[in-house]
């Protein structure tokens, strides 16, 4: 077990000096320079352009700012925006709470949707209601999401105008920032108001970025209980006559769930890459919304730093996961 | 706050600013009438009128919380007194003398309490600072420039600014520079409380001066999220005069859509850049008006004179005919916008409504091709926007529809584009052919059209994306800058605009109007003619449903 | 496919050919055999593109612009599903934008497919440290948000179709890596390798004509999926304007281009985003059909 652990873990050093390079690479990669980008239509006086790049640190040569990337990282500095001038790390800090609140209620919402979809079309084999659950998954696992987003605020902002259409909260409400969650942030501050709108603004968001997730947990789940509900123990357990819905519940769900368990896990990379559309169309303050405009505006510890501290979380996810399932199921960890 | 994060270095400051926002928060001071929200397009770049060059930063900072010692009256590009009560300009057009405002106060947060009044030492405090090299707080913000400063070349304009006494102050200038004044007026020449910046000095913290602001405008700062909302409140003691709303809140969102819907929801009050597909829509909402107002703008699609077959007038004129501009304005601008005849939009003084713009003439444009060499036209490239301006809301759109006007005397299009700073830096470094370009006027001055985009000085800048360097217009444009009467001035610059129009460097397409769509509860709201938004004399009436 | 014509040899007398085996089994599955149609009949579209649009897609109908779909009122039959700002028929762009859509999904499929299954079996045979490269490598590719990689890759190529057929290709490559591998090292242990390699095939032999049959079925699926993530893709660069340039009838560019009109003319935005889903769609069923035809392990 301990082997395997280290083992495991020891993959991620190369992972990481892999992500460094690749992030320093792709933004020195991409033309167009950060104080060029400074300048509007009027131009730059050329010596104001010269010292901003000197104080970049922009003029000097790529495998020095290369090293002094990775040996500020090790000491935990990111660098500071070009743009904003605050610390890599704390803006990143700030925004991630609102990024982690959508993607945690986009896969609540696919949870609790999904799972029980899923073992519906399982148990309901080839009926109307499988076909149906498939369907629709299928017909969500196809939608493009800044598509799906717009139609949702179309209809439900605008049309039925049940919910707002951007943002994290109403403007009235003033909440300190304690935690970066707003649902926590506003129950703290005891202001049920100010918590229903922030629950409201949550709403659209993550039907948009949880409809993927969905889908995929609902298709999971039904092949994982149609798996297990052909097993021995299975047969073993309905012939001891318990009721239907304690076989479900209690003896398939539970080996059924191992293999959700680890698709849930893996939905994180693909929850940032939604975040990125999901964030951009409904105005929310996250990370996703922040690297776009890192990119756009060439900022480049922004987006070196975005991109390490994103990539992070994903190798963490995997890794736990991974080590998880290398707990579950120990053949996994042999191989 | 500014930034939670940056906080924590500043415990006392956190507490204050929560104390703030925790009234700010309280639905009694949330009364309707007491608070207007605005639908910004954007975060600030910084809480630093000096520092930065967004309209989207100086709506923020500069508009609400600071003074000039002129400024524009709300509505035109007329010059009025602010924290100069009057000036005097020397005969020889060197020398501007600013006779000070007294009893001037500027604001107060958790660290700063002012002891003193505005007075000279603030406006020769706020010069130098940018001004001079060796100036003690000329670089207290690391990696933060005097863009404003810089990119007008004011070293070139202002020799040196001299404190006369307590109330009166002095700027000498190089060379007689008629738009001195109107520079005056503009953002960066905002003032800043000497005082501040001395006692954060003494606190060991500069640059906290630069960041969380004191100045002497409408509106105190009270805290801002980023990407999310910026609060201020009334300034008591305002020279002006106190605003009517005790609160302003601006909401930042940057999707046009997503303001529209918060307008309509009452959300917000007032909202930033509709969409031209929106308006007609918000026109009808009996909720809405919606204002407008000729942008002090042009776009425009510029020639490079260098390459051929540009080098030829003919073709120019010729391309010049094949546009139909009319219908551009129709699709692109949803007729909200003027075609353009003149460099300059027509609510600028000498704009010159004699010239003859070329009519959309295929024909003729066949004829001039043909006399040109190009019976059969040419291939060529042209560059489109990637982005939405002011001066032009769809460049893509604009592209496509230019590339099939062409294609109708034989101009085959290709069409081109690059991220928005590669854009700039490649255009400016003269690679393009044809390049679709525009631009903002930032002080109602014609000279601040003219010498930027079409001066000689500026092939070298890359502003003049033409690079059409003409003998008799420069010459024009130059005097008129060292001519001290406007009368004079004018018809300089309408001269000029008839050269502009037979060399045909551009194609002028239009000056786009502007919109600001803003419930009906508002009262006083006024638009603003280098789209800024002011709101101090602006009142929210509860509306009577 | 030793799985499949086992199974086959079992099946009833006479034993159909394998291929109709595989009919068969795709055939079970209604989905698959929409999914199929709805192919045929975009690649027919898009092939007689042509023919069937009523009009040119660029041509620009100045006194028609956003004329509503037809059965709309102020419709106008000359355009059955409308104009766009400019006056471009909907129809005929959408229809021109199936070329556009398949084209992308297959290069850049074909571009990951070959060179994913190159560098994966390379991983997989030769092992030691050119696997751990390679392998740590489609790691950190798979640590970035796949859309975050991609916007990357446009930003250093520039803007356009084939910088965002590259790009996407780039995205996609770790999934055929890992397939590539695994089903190297299944193989590489199995006796009929070794029979080969004791008959004296060289390694290159062995890795292409040996083992790459064996292990297509997995890789056959995930090109299919493949298909419908590039489109995706596409389509999502293409709306934050990364994508096909003017006035190329690409459908995520439609899309964006018309994202102001959405309130007032809501079939210039809902149209090219049906299309986009019903071609994702259409290449999921197939995908989804193919796996349970191709793979009796998942056949269910």
């Amino acid at each position: 077990m301990l082997a395997f652990l280290f083992r495991r873990v020891s993959l991620i050093v190369p992972t990481f000096i892999g992500v460094t390079l690749l992030a320093f690479a792709l933004i020195h990669l991409i033309p167009g320079d950060p104080v060029e980008n400074i300048s509007g239509e009027r131009g730059m006086d050329p010596a104001r352009r010269e010292r901003l790049l000197r104080e970049f640190g922009l003029d000097r040569p790529l495998p020095v700012q290369y090293v002094d990337y990775v040996a500020n990282v090790l000491k935990g500095d990111l660098g500071t925006s070009l743009t904003t001038h605050e610390p890599v790390l704390d803006e990143f800090t700030t925004l991630f709470p609102a990024t982690v609140e959508l993607a945690f209620f986009a896969m609540l919402l696919a949870t609790i949707v999904g799972l029980p979809a899923g073992i519906i079309a399982a148990l309901k084999r080839n009926t109307v209601a499988d076909y149906a659950v498939m369907g629709v998954s299928l017909t969500g696992y196809s939608m493009p999401i800044f598509w799906w987003a717009l139609l949702l605020i179309l209809f439900f902002s605008v049309q039925l105008g049940w919910t707002p259409v951007s943002g994290r909260i109403a403007v009235e409400y003033d909440v300190p920032a304690l935690t970066g969650f707003m649902l926590i942030d506003t129950l703290r501050a005891g202001d049920a108001s100010a918590f229903r709108s922030a629950l409201s603004h949550l709403i659209l968001p993550s039907i948009a970025l949880g409809t993927i997730p969905l889908a995929v947990i609902a298709r999971m789940t039904r092949s994982a209980m149609l798996e297990v509900l052909r097993e021995d123990y299975m047969r073993t357990a309905r012939a001891k006559g318990l009721p239907q819905w304690r076989v479900v519940l209690v003896h398939a769900l539970r080996n059924a769930l191992i293999p959700v368990i680890t698709v849930i896990g893996l939905q994180v990379g693909l929850l940032l890459s939604g975040a990125i559309l999901t964030e951009t169309i409904f105005s929310w303050p996250g990370v996703g919304n922040w690297l776009v405009h890192g990119v756009q505006s060439r900022d480049y510890p922004v987006v070196q730093g975005g991109i390490l501290l994103v990539a992070t979380i994903v190798i963490t996810v995997n890794l736990i996961v991974d080590l998880t399932y290398g707990v579950v199921n120990p053949r996994i960890r042999h191989a | 706050m500014i930034n939670t994060r940056s906080v924590h270095q500043n415990r006392k400051l956190l507490v204050a600013a929560l104390l703030i926002t925790g009234l700010a928060a309280a639905p009694a001071v949330l009364a309707k009438g007491g608070t207007l929200v605005y639908c910004s397009e954007g975060s600030p770049e910084g809480f630093q009128p000096q520092f930065f060059t967004t309209g989207t930063t100086f709506d923020a900072v500069s508009v609400p919380m600071f003074n000039r010692l002129v400024e524009f009256e709300t509505g035109t590009t007329n010059i009025v007194p602010a924290l100069a009560e009057s000036w005097t300009v020397s005969a020889d057009g060197k020398t501007y003398t600013f006779k000070l405002r007294k009893g001037v106060k500027f604001h107060s947060n958790a660290n700063f309490k002012p002891t003193r009044d505005f007075n000279s030492d603030d406006v020769l405090f706020s010069w130098n600072r940018m001004a001079d090299d060796n100036h003690p707080f000329h670089k207290v913000t690391a990696g933060q420039t005097f863009a404003y400063y810089d990119d007008m070349g004011m070293k070139n304009i202002v020799d040196s600014v001299q404190k006369v006494d307590d109330y009166t102050i002095r700027f000498n200038l190089k060379r007689p520079e008629a738009p001195f004044l109107a520079d005056m007026a503009m953002d960066f020449a905002s003032i800043l409380s000497k005082e501040y910046f001395e006692t954060m000095q003494k606190k060991g913290t500069p640059n906290a001066a630069d960041v969380y602001p004191i100045g002497t405008g409408p509106f105190e700062f009270v805290s801002y999220q980023k990407d999310a909302t910026i609060r201020y409140k009334a300034f008591d003691q305002y020279w002006g005069g106190r605003p009517k709303i005790d609160n302003l809140v601006y909401s930042i969102t940057r999707d046009a859509t997503a303001r529209y819907a918060k307008l309509k929801t009452g959300e917000c009050q007032v909202m930033a850049f509709p969409k031209p597909a929106d308006l007609d829509e918000m026109k009808k909402d009996p909720q809405l008006n919606v204002l407008q107002k000729e942008g002090l703008n042009i776009g425009y699609i510029a020639f490079n004179v260098e390459k051929k077959p540009f080098d030829d007038k003919r073709v120019r004129q010729a391309l010049n005919y094949a546009t139909n501009k009319d219908a551009i304005m129709k699709a692109v601008y949803q007729g909200n916008g003027q075609v353009a005849k003149n460099p300059i939009p027509p609510i600028l003084w000498s704009y010159n409504n004699s010239v003859k713009d070329y009519p959309y003439d295929p024909a003729k444009a066949k004829e001039l091709l043909t006399q040109a060499g190009f019976p059969n036209g040419f291939e060529v490239e042209l560059w489109y926007l990637p982005v939405t301006r002011p001066y032009n809301p769809d460049g893509k759109r604009m592209a496509e529809m230019i590339q099939a006007d062409w294609e109708k005397v034989g101009v085959k299009t290709k069409l081109t584009t690059y991220e928005w700073a590669e854009y700039r830096k490649r255009s400016k470094g003269g690679e393009h052919t044809v390049v679709m370009f525009g631009w903002s006027g930032d002080n109602g001055d014609p000279d601040n059209f003219f010498v930027p985009l079409l001066g000689c000085e500026a092939v070298k800048g890359g502003g003049n994306s033409a690079r059409w360097c003409n003998k008799a217009f420069e010459d024009l444009i130059i005097k008129a800058a060292q001519t001290p009467k406007q009368a004079d001035r004018a018809k300089l610059y309408e001269q000029a605009q008839v050269i502009v129009k037979e060399e045909a460097p551009w194609i002028t397409v239009a000056h786009s109007i502007r919109f600001d769509p803003v419930r009906k509860e508002v009262k006083g709201y006024k638009m603003d003619a280098t789209a800024h938004h002011y709101f101090d004399k602006t009142e929210v009436q509860p509306s009577p449903q | 496919m030793p799985e499949i014509a086992f199974t086959a040899a079992l099946g009833e007398t006479p034993a159909p050919g394998p291929l109709r085996e595989f009919w068969n089994a795709y055939a079970q599955s209604r989905g698959a055999l929409i999914g199929l149609a709805l192919i045929v009949l975009l690649i027919l579209l898009a092939i007689f593109a042509d023919v069937v649009s009523p009009h040119p897609p660029n041509e620009q109908y100045r006194e028609f612009t956003l004329t509503p779909p037809a059965w709309d009122a102020g419709g106008n039959t000359r355009f059955l599903l409308g104009t766009d700002p400019v006056g471009r028929d909907m129809l005929s762009r959408l229809i021109h934008g199936t070329r556009l859509s398949l084209l992308i999904g297959l290069i850049s499929v074909a571009i990951s497919l070959s060179a994913g299954t190159i560098l994966g079996m390379i991983a997989g045979y030769v092992r030691g440290l050119t696997e751990t490269v390679i392998m740590r490598l489609m790691d950190v590719m798979l640590s970035l948000p796949s859309l975050l990689l991609a916007i990357a890759v446009v930003a250093i190529l520039g803007p356009g179709l084939i910088n965002a057929m590259y790009a996407i290709a780039i995205v996609l490559l770790p999934h055929y890596v890992r397939l590539a591998r695994a089903a190297v090292i299944a193989e590489a242990g199995r006796e009929y390798v070794a029979s080969s390699r004791i008959a004296g095939a060289g390694p290159l032999r062995l890795m292409f004509n040996t083992i790459l049959p064996n292990c297509t079925a997995p890789l056959i699926v995930q090109a299919t999926l493949g298909f419908s993530s590039a489109i995706l893709d596409a389509a999502a660069l293409g709306f934050l304007g990364l994508g096909a340039q003017p006035p190329t009838p690409e459908w995520g560019s439609m899309l964006a281009g018309a994202l102001e009109f959405i309130q007032r003319a809501s079939w210039v935005v809902t149209f090219p985003g049906l299309a986009i889903l019903i071609t994702v769609l259409a290449f999921n069923l197939m995908g989804d059909g193919l796996r349970d035809a191709l793979d009796p392990k998942l056949k269910r």
